[in-house]
């Protein structure tokens, strides 16, 4: 009996030995876990040795240039980061609003980066950040920075660069107008697309046909668009003067109050306002396929002679273009959108291609002000042509030559055209 | 058997719509009806709900109520918005219709001048910063010496400084093309039309894949879908 009794002590004893060893140590693994995941203080344990040594913070400021809302956290990279066992896995950007709060995860960089911009503060709140670099073994905290509030500034001095090369063209656009409105005679060369609109408006004439206008499917907030009727204007006021009759569709309710009140304008510039009637133009529907649809349906119904596709268009211009091509129209397409130009040159007689676009409005008006603002691109294009052609010798020049200090330099000018 | 309308309805769409392949036909002009109409009508309740009410009445409303508790809030700016578009409507009265031409032009002039600023920034200083690049050797933008460039990234650089340089001659408008500058703009429209000929193969095979899509759906969802 007595036997039994020491060996249930012993017994006893040894259960709780055991069970406390467990205790302890899944108390432990729980505080590291804590300490590793959810940890809100630092420097409060000693750090394992597999976990990796932390990032250390940096610069954490208000974002610069920037309406607000938005604050720049930089740190300088684990030392782990990209080496050994303890390779970073990622940074992650904690965030409290009371240096001893609670600290929630605002965001994650991948390893090798070294900054992070939280763009959903509040202005004028103080903040603290740390970053915790994470391995796969745990995390590890930096220090908590300085509180930070973030707030909007009225000038953008990183496109500082932007501006000036904005106000240089734009002089040279002023200049122009001015002397244009002097009187002076500028010359342009001709564009073989805009060269060709009287006669594809004459043949719609000796037809008897009506010419079908399309100014894409974007609304008035794009300058394609803004292009398309400028170019309208000029067309609308060519065909009052021939009597021929045009339809246009549009797929945007102010393009059509737009489109209308330029129509009117060039019948009454003409001489010819009773010949204006609103169904000239006529809405859609905002669909870009329904309009599509609809277009193409007018098309072979009405069978147009000549059809002008002139502002911003996507995946229906082949659809259109090759609708136009099937009926026999003399096709006057343009357009800036790069993936849709070689549907156009491909199906249509005449593409304005890019800028021929922009050119053209001024071309055909022969205002002053458009083409003093013509002659002033082409400024613009001269100074580009000069910088790539400059600059690309400087950098071939000191590659040749290995020059730190003439690359330097070149790498200084090219700076200036790092637009964000 | 399983019949299945929606597939069904999809099926006479996507068939009507292909027949004008063939001609203008009845069947297509009514699909043509429906799908203006119902697209219209869709437009008009989205623009109604994501435009006039979540970002005017949204935002307007409460600051009006604010107005009202003494309260003078960012957000009564939408006012000016909310009277530019009452300027808009009033076109319909043929006696002060000309007042619509005001919000109008405030558009269209606004428009300019904030994509000044995008197209020069994408189409013009972008562009010049990317083709700066030595016609030897390429350089990184930290600076420090360049290392020895490849045979094929030296090509590569020339290509992209005679295509660009001759490209901005072809669409400089002040001379005409003629003699060297006249070479140089032809050279310009060789490098353009082999672009959009790579472009055109890119777009072509883009546009296969819708038409794959479409004869996936009456293959698959249609056909076997109903038949088994």
């Amino acid at each position: 009996m007595e036997l039994l009794r020491s060996r249930i002590i012993i017994g006893i004893t040894l259960l709780s030995m055991v069970l406390m060893f467990g205790s302890a140590l899944a108390q432990d693994a729980d505080k590291r876990d804590v300490l590793d995941s959810t940890a809100v203080r630092v420097g409060t344990f000693k750090k394992p040795v597999n976990l990796p040594i932390p990032a250390q913070l940096d610069v954490v400021e208000d974002s610069e240039g920037d309406a607000g809302s938005s604050i720049t956290v930089s740190w300088l990279p684990s030392p782990d980061d990209g080496a050994g066992k303890n390779n970073v896995i990622e940074y992650q950007i904690l965030r409290s609003e009371s240096q001893d709060g609670e600290y929630v995860i605002v965001g994650s960089a991948s390893r090798g980066m070294t900054q992070f911009q939280d763009a959903t503060t509040t202005d004028g709140v103080t903040y603290f950040y740390y970053v915790r670099t994470i391995s796969k073994d745990g995390g590890a905290n930096s220090q908590i920075s300085a509180g930070i509030q973030s707030s909007p500034q009225w000038f953008n001095t990183k496109d500082l660069d932007t501006f000036i090369i904005g106000l240089i063209i734009c002089a040279a656009v002023i200049y122009f107008i001015y002397h244009a409105q002097k009187g002076k005679k500028f010359f342009l060369r001709q564009i073989a697309g805009l060269e060709a609109v009287d006669e594809a408006i004459g043949r719609a004439t000796e037809m008897g046909r009506s010419i079908l206008f399309i100014p894409g499917i974007n609304d008035m907030d794009d300058v394609q668009t803004v292009a398309g009727i400028t170019i309208l204007g000029r067309v609308a006021k060519t065909i009052a003067e021939y009597d021929t009759k045009i339809n246009m569709p549009v797929s945007r309710s102010i393009v059509m109050t737009t489109a209308r009140e330029t129509i009117k304008q060039a019948y009454v510039a003409a001489g010819r306002p009773d010949a204006y009637s609103d169904d000239m133009v006529h809405y859609l529907t905002d669909e870009q396929f329904g309009y599509v649809a609809a277009v193409d349906g007018i098309m072979v119904r009405e069978k147009p002679a000549t059809c002008f596709y002139l502002g911003a268009f996507f995946a229906e211009s082949l659809i259109m273009a090759e609708t136009g091509n099937s009926i026999g129209a003399i096709q006057i397409a343009g357009t800036a959108m790069p993936a849709q130009l070689p549907f156009f040159v491909a199906a249509c007689d005449y593409t304005l291609i890019g800028e021929e676009l922009f050119a053209a409005s001024a071309y055909l008006s022969g205002e002053p002000k458009q083409l003093g603002s013509l002659k002033g691109q082409d400024v613009g294009k001269i100074i580009a042509m000069i910088v790539i052609l400059g600059l690309c010798g400087l950098y071939t020049v000191a590659s040749i030559s290995d020059s730190v200090s003439l690359l330097d330099f070149a790498d200084k000018i090219k700076g200036l055209f790092s637009a964000s | 058997m399983h019949f299945d309308l929606g597939v069904w309805i999809g099926a006479f769409l996507t068939l009507g719509i292909i027949s004008f392949l063939y001609k203008d036909n009845p069947w297509y002009k009514i699909c043509e009806a429906i799908f203006v109409g119902i697209s219209a009508g869709y437009w008009i309740a989205s623009l109604f709900w994501q435009n006039l009410v979540s970002k005017l009445y949204d935002n307007l409303a409460p600051a009006i109520v604010a107005l009202f508790h003494g309260q003078i809030q960012y957000n009564l700016l939408y006012l000016v918005a909310g009277i530019l578009g009452i300027m808009m409507l009033l076109r319909l009265i043929p006696q002060i219709g000309w007042i619509s031409r005001w919000p109008l032009a405030l558009v269209v002039g606004a428009t300019a001048g904030l994509q000044f600023i995008n197209y020069l920034v994408s189409n013009g200083v972008k562009q010049i910063y990317n083709t700066i690049v030595p016609v030897f050797g390429p350089v990184s933008d930290a600076g420090g010496i360049p290392p020895v460039a490849t045979t094929g990234e030296g090509i590569g650089n020339v290509i992209i400084l005679i295509g660009t340089f001759t490209g901005l001659v072809y669409f400089f408008f002040s001379k005409e093309h003629k003699g060297l500058f006249g070479g140089a703009a032809k050279v310009g429209t060789w490098f353009l039309m082999i672009t959009f000929g790579a472009s055109f193969g890119y777009t072509v095979m883009s546009r296969m894949s819708l038409l794959i899509g479409r004869i996936d759906f009456l293959v698959n969802d249609w056909i076997r879908g109903t038949f088994g």
